[in-house]
This record gives structure tokens, sequence and C-alpha cells, in this order.
């Protein structure tokens, strides 16, 4: 039944991406309206997902490789339906669409929901560190899909081909802000959660403990640079890219290798 | 009743034509009481001077023209070639049309329907406007709206000075803090100005060869003149500059420049240069920050725009012409309930569009 209100959940994303798709494709292109209505349907469905799952195991669904990428998907979700509207960032939707479609489509199809042994009570900071720590990476997600449309956006400012979607993204500084905006609410969760990892009471594994503070000095970093004005905002963008798709990477890697630390 | 269309426009008349038929002050009182049309609407832009009126007999099209000429000028021959007559269907079109940016010099823009929605009104407070063109303008409204909504024909700006502002936007988003500096007072760059003030920008700095100049400009868009000397100075605080000397060789090169963007570097800089020769030399563009435009390339946006909106001209006519349909009926019912009855009034005609 769960994996039903997924696939449901996978189906609106699916129509939204489509459906933008040809709006773009026809030139009538509107902002929010269809996109952002499919986006929350689809964000309902995952939440009653996470819901049955949540119940069923009787904790927060993150047992294996499965629930955290959907989990993943559904921060992303989160995230996009409270800040797109908020800064004018509607064509944001077309971005994030595809991207929470394709993560739900390799979850379901990928053998990858393998029942995990059951841990009797896991300790609520250990379901805190990995819940708020995915939150942190939905931020981290909807800055790289930030970051890529500002590097599209400055590609055809500078190339001066003006193609008719330009004029429905974003102007260039507020997707810089909305940037910075999304890489300090990363950051602070992401603290949070590599906080709320040491108050488990429970020997971590050295590697997580190394990719973990990895991708948070690699944020730190580039929130440095921002705030130091040395880097151009196209670089920001940049690393915004680089810095989600190789924590992803090492996401994927570290929970399908990690066998000791799953909740 | 027929219902006619009479007029010239941009596409058959010249300016000097348009001019004469300019129309005057008593055109409303003198269509309907010395022309004998029942109702007219006297619509008159830069580009077009135009009656649509009704009547219980046909009114040829000298008499129209005649009554749009002032008071002792009389219509010539070569003249009345110029005009056009559209009657019944073919006028409900051409109004649709008209009010939708369809029949306009620059397709798709907007302002049309303003100047006809102010023609309405006039007319209607004159009394010159009755149920029978009430319903045929509320409908014309209705359509426009339609035409612009449902397809792309206002898309994109198809002036040099709207894609400038209209890029300006999309890099800076909204303008109330932005600083502009006027490199050379020239009137392109005036217009651009006075464009981007519109949309809110508050401080403009104007610098100039002759002071005099720059001081006019400013006043004139609410800005303030600066020394001509020091505007490299100004290019470490503004966001946009506009460009327009009469200087032989580039003013903007990447040596003075270089060093101002590095102070800047989170700040994106947007470069107009509408001189020609160039101010700015183009491989600024290729620096962090920087965003050129000269005269070739917001041209070439322009048209990029227009052809856009010339290929949402089919999706607009089929909207007009759905609506033409649908009015077709009502048009030949009042015309025959007219022949039939001449001494009423048609109840069908009283009914509101809106």
């Amino acid at each position: 039944m769960d994996r039903g209100l997924l696939i449901i959940s996978t189906l609106f994303f699916f129509l939204a991406m489509v459906w933008t798709t040809m709006a773009i494709k026809a030139r009538r292109y509107r902002a929010a309206g269809f996109n952002f209505s499919a986006i929350a349907l689809g964000f309902v469905c995952q939440t009653a997902f996470l819901s049955v799952r949540g119940h069923a195991l009787e904790r927060c669904p993150l047992t294996n490789l499965f629930e955290v990428f959907i989990f993943l998907a559904w921060s992303v979700s989160l995230i996009y339906l409270l800040i797109g509207p908020a800064y004018r960032l509607s064509l944001m939707g077309a971005f994030t669409a595809p991207f929470v479609f394709g993560l739900q489509v390799f979850a379901l199809l990928a053998p990858i929901d393998v029942p995990h042994p059951r841990i009797a009570s896991p300790s609520p900071w250990l379901e805190m560190h990995a819940s708020v720590s995915l939150i942190a990476y939905g931020a981290f997600a909807l800055a790289c899909v930030a970051g890529l449309m500002y590097l599209l956006q400055e590609r055809q400012l500078k190339s001066r081909q003006i193609n008719s979607m330009f004029y429905h993204f974003p102007p260039l500084t507020d997707l810089f802000a909305a940037i910075t905006r999304l890489l300090w609410l990363g950051f602070v969760l992401l603290t949070l959660g590599i906080a709320a990892g040491f108050l488990t009471g429970q020997p971590l594994p050295y590697i997580k403990i190394a990719w973990s503070f990895g991708v948070w000095m690699f944020y730190a970093a580039i929130l440095l640079a921002r705030h130091l004005g040395t880097t151009a905002p196209r670089r920001i963008a940049t690393l915004c890219v680089l810095a989600f798709s190789a924590a992803l990477t090492l996401l994927w890697g570290i929970t399908f290798l990690s066998q000791t630390h799953s909740l | 009743m027929n219902l006619f269309c009479v007029g010239l426009s941009h596409h058959t008349a010249n300016v000097e034509t348009r001019e004469r038929f300019v129309g005057h002050a008593a055109i409303d009182r003198v269509l309907r009481a010395e022309a004998g049309c029942t109702e007219a609407i006297f619509l008159t832009t830069c580009n077009r001077v135009e009656v649509y009126a009704a009547s219980e007999q046909p009114i040829p099209t000298q008499r129209i023209a005649q009554c749009l000429l002032a008071e002792g000028m009389m219509a010539e021959d070569d003249e009345m070639g110029a005009f056009y007559r559209h009657e019944a269907q073919q006028c409900v079109q051409h109004l649709f049309r008209v009010a939708s940016g369809l029949d306009s010099m620059v397709i798709g823009e907007t302002e049309i329907l303003g100047q006809a929605k102010k023609a309405y009104a006039a007319a209607r407070e004159s009394g010159a406007a009755g149920p029978f063109l009430h319903r045929l303008f509320q409908r014309a409204f209705r359509v426009a709206k339609q035409v612009r909504t449902r397809t792309g024909i206002t898309r994109g700006a198809v002036s040099v000075g709207s894609v400038a502002v209209d890029l300006a936007e999309q890099i800076f988003g909204h303008f109330e803090t932005r600083k502009v500096l006027l490199l050379g007072a020239g009137e392109a760059s005036e217009r651009t100005a006075r464009a981007l003030v519109k949309r809110g920008v508050r401080d403009i700095r104007v610098a100039n060869r002759s002071p005099e100049r720059a001081e006019a400009l400013a006043a004139l868009v609410g800005g303030r003149a600066v020394a001509i000397g020091q505007w490299e100075s100004h290019c470490r605080e503004v966001d946009i500059l506009i460009s327009s000397t009469a200087s032989a060789t580039p003013l903007v090169m990447r040596e003075n420049l270089g060093p101002l963007m590095h102070d800047r570097l989170d700040r994106p800089l947007f470069i107009i240069d509408i001189a020609v020769p160039r101010d700015v030399a183009p491989d600024v563009n290729e620096m962090e920050g920087v965003f050129l435009y000269d005269i070739d390339s917001l041209q070439s946006i322009a048209q990029q725009s227009l052809a856009l909106r010339r290929q949402q001209i089919a999706a607009g006519e089929e909207i007009i012409a759905r609506h033409v349909d649908d009015l077709s009926g009502w048009i030949v019912s009042a015309r025959e309930r007219r022949l039939n009855s001449p001494g009423l009034s048609d109840p069908a005609l009283r009914t509101s569009e809106s």
C-alpha cells in the first residue's frame, strides 16, 4: 500500500515535469499554477507514504537506502514549497520536479528497499540526526537547483542569446540571494544534525564522521567565500552544484556501505 | 442598422495625410448631426484615425472623411484612396484586430487597447456611443484581453530602450535601490534613463563633456550631474552604466574597468553601450560580473521578440474569428429587426457584454 502512495506521488511529479516541458515548448509557461499544485499533491502523497511506513516501523522511516532517498525527495519538495513562492522562484518547480521524479523513480526501480534488522528503540537523537541532516540535504539540493538556474541565466546574458524561457527566470540577484539563504538554511540544519549525532550515546563510525565533516567544511568554505566577496556569484553557483553532486554521491555510497550505523 | 468602420492607418496613409484627418473637438456631434450616424466612436492614435459607426442608412466614406477634417478644409481625391472601409462582420473583425494589437505597427503593443477604451469612454460621455457600439466595444476589450493572455503576442520587448530595461530587470529584479550612471547625455540614453525612472530607479548620475547638458538631462530625469572625469569612481558604485558619448575611441576598457570590478565582485554591472562608434571595448563582456550590450545586440533581441510575436498572430486570429462568428448572428438579427420595425429600439442592442 505504501509503495502505491509513492507511485502516485511520482506520477504527480511526472505530470508537473511533462506539463512544464509542454508549456515551455508552446511558449505559454505561466508562473506557479499547475506546476506548484502538482508538486504540492506529490508532496502530500510523499508525506502519506512516510507516515504509513513510519507507523509500520514504529520509528522514523530511515532504515534503508530506499527510505533515505524518499526522505530526501520529501525534504526537497518541502523546502521548495516553503521558499519557492516567497522568493519568486516559481520556475524552480520546473527544475525541482524532474529532480524529485528522478530520485523517486530510482528508489522505486533499484533493489534497495531491503528490510533492515530492527533496532528495538532507536535513540531520539539518532532519529533527529538522520532526519535533520536529510532536510539539510533538501536545502542543499535546492541551492544546487538555484545554482543551475543562475548558471543558465548568466550564460544567456553573457552570450546575448536570449530564448523564450529567459523572461520566466527569476532575476540573477534574486537567484543569488536565494542561493545564499538556502546555503545558510542547509548549513544550520546540517550543523544541528551533526551535533545530534554526537548526542546519541552510541559509537559513531569513523567514515561517517569524516564524511559529515567533509560536507560541512565544503559548505562552510562556500559560505565564507560568498560573504568575503572574493568569489564571483557564478563560481558560488558552480560550487553549489559541485558540492551537492559530491554530497549526494557520498550519501549514497556511505548509506549503502554502512551496515552498522543505520537507524 | 448598418455597422461600419471608416479610417486610415499607417498601412494606408503617410503621416502627413493622417495629420490632416485627425478630427476636432466637435467630431462626435458632426458625425451624428451632419453625417447621419446613429452611433459613432472616433478612435485616433499616432498611427490611425478611425470612425466606428452605426447608421440607419448607408453613409458614403467621403462623407465620413469630410467630418474628420477641420472646418473649411476639403478632402482631396488622392487622399480618399488612403481610406479603408469595413462593413458588418469585417468591421467587427477589424476592431478586434485593432484592439488586440494585431493591426498595430509594433505587433502586440498594448497601448492601443487603452486608447480604444479612452475613445469609447469619451463617446459614452458625449452620448455618441449607444447600445450597439457598447456591446461591440465591450466584446472587443474582452477579445483583446484573451488574445493577450492566451497567446505570446505581447511577449518580449521590441524597442532598444525597452529591451535594455527588460534585461536590467532580469539582472536586478527591482530598481528602487539601483544606481545608474549616464555617460554622455544623448537622446537615446535619455529615453532609456526615463524608462528606468518609470520602473523605480531613484539614483541617476549624469556625466557629460558639457556640464550644462549634464545638468539639463539630470534635471529632466530627476538625477544629478557629476564630473565627466570622475566616471570611473562612480562605476564602483553604480549597477547600470549607459554610455552614449561621441568619443571616437572606446572609453571603457578592461584595463580601467578591471580594478573597479575587483572591488565589487559580488555585484553585477550591466553596461548599455548605445554609442556609435562604441564607447565600450567588446572584450569587457568577458569580465566576471559584467554584462555588456551594444546597440546591435539590443536590436537583435528586439527583432527576435518581434519575430516571436509574428508567430503568434495566427493564434490571435483564431480567437478573433471565434468571437466574430459568435457575434455575426447578433449583427444580422439586429439589422433585420431594424429593417422590420425601424421606429422601435431593439432590446437585443441593449444587452450588455460586461
